[in-house]
């Protein structure tokens, strides 16, 4: 899975070069993220700008991440949410539990 | 405009194959003359319609055995879109996967897949047939 991770201001921001993310590439992250936690980072920024597909698996990794940021005492934000994401989002109300940004720059601000 | 297509499709179980048959929905979809409030969104919801079905067929009912195979079947009427994914696993019962919990106390990170379908689709059935399982998932045009 093509991921770029930058560190801003103390916060990492993932921004997922992908496509899709679904069955096929999620556990990829999934990875990633455990990583990143296990490393000692506690709050994140997933940037889905390049997603024009995600499918349940997908939204379960970044629940999981989001789940394991919560145990940290960190957060998990979301930025850039393409219109089939924010579909599925809505589809199954996960709008409600993630906090979601139209763009990298402003769920950064959310920090300061 | 008559609908009138039936597109068989046989891959390996395998989610590698989730791109192909989503865009293959996709594109069956955008040639459905069916109403405006429809047409607009069918073609994005049958590519999560099959790649949810696929998945669950690869992961749950094929144990993830890339040796089986999976059958997918799109039937197109005036009436109705039928998707009937066929597998020959163990299967599961469909009626035992609970509702996903929405609160964010009690997320869980699986088991969305079948809410997605039963959310998209008008009926979702399971069938035990004499050599798999089908799924079957109808969605009325008119």
């Amino acid at each position: 899975m093509d991921i770029k991770m930058e560190l801003t201001e103390g916060i990492t921001v993932l921004y997922v070069r992908e496509d899709r993310l679904d069955a096929n590439n999620s556990e990829a992250l999934k990875v990633e993220l455990r990583r990143l936690f296990e490393s000692g980072t506690k709050d994140l920024v997933i940037d889905l700008k390049e997603i024009l597909f995600i499918d349940s698996s997908g939204l379960g990794v970044l629940v999981s991440g989001y789940k394991n940021a919560s145990i940290l005492h960190g957060t998990l934000k979301l930025s850039n949410l393409q219109s089939q994401v924010k579909s599925m989002f809505e589809l199954t109300r996960l709008h409600r539990v993630f906090d979601i940004f139209t763009s990298v720059d402003d769920a950064l601000q959310s920090y300061r | 405009m008559k609908n009138n297509i039936d597109i068989d499709i046989t891959i390996p179980s395998h989610t590698r194959y989730l791109r192909m048959v989503g865009t293959i929905g996709e594109k069956v979809a955008q040639e459905i003359d069916c109403p405006d409030n429809i047409r607009e969104s069918l073609p994005g919801q049958l590519a999560v319609v099959l790649t949810e079905g696929l998945v669950n067929a690869i992961k749950h009912a094929n144990s993830a055995d890339p040796d089986e195979e999976i059958h997918v079947r799109i039937n197109v009427t005036n009436k109705n879109l039928v998707v009937r994914i066929y597998d020959n696993g163990v299967g599961f019962d469909l009626d035992s996967v609970p509702t996903p919990c929405f609160n964010s106390n009690g997320l869980e990170d699986k088991g969305r897949g079948i809410f997605i379908l039963k959310s998209l689709m008008d009926t979702v059935k399971y069938i035990r047939t004499d050599d798999g399982n089908v799924l079957e998932m109808k969605k009325k045009l008119a």
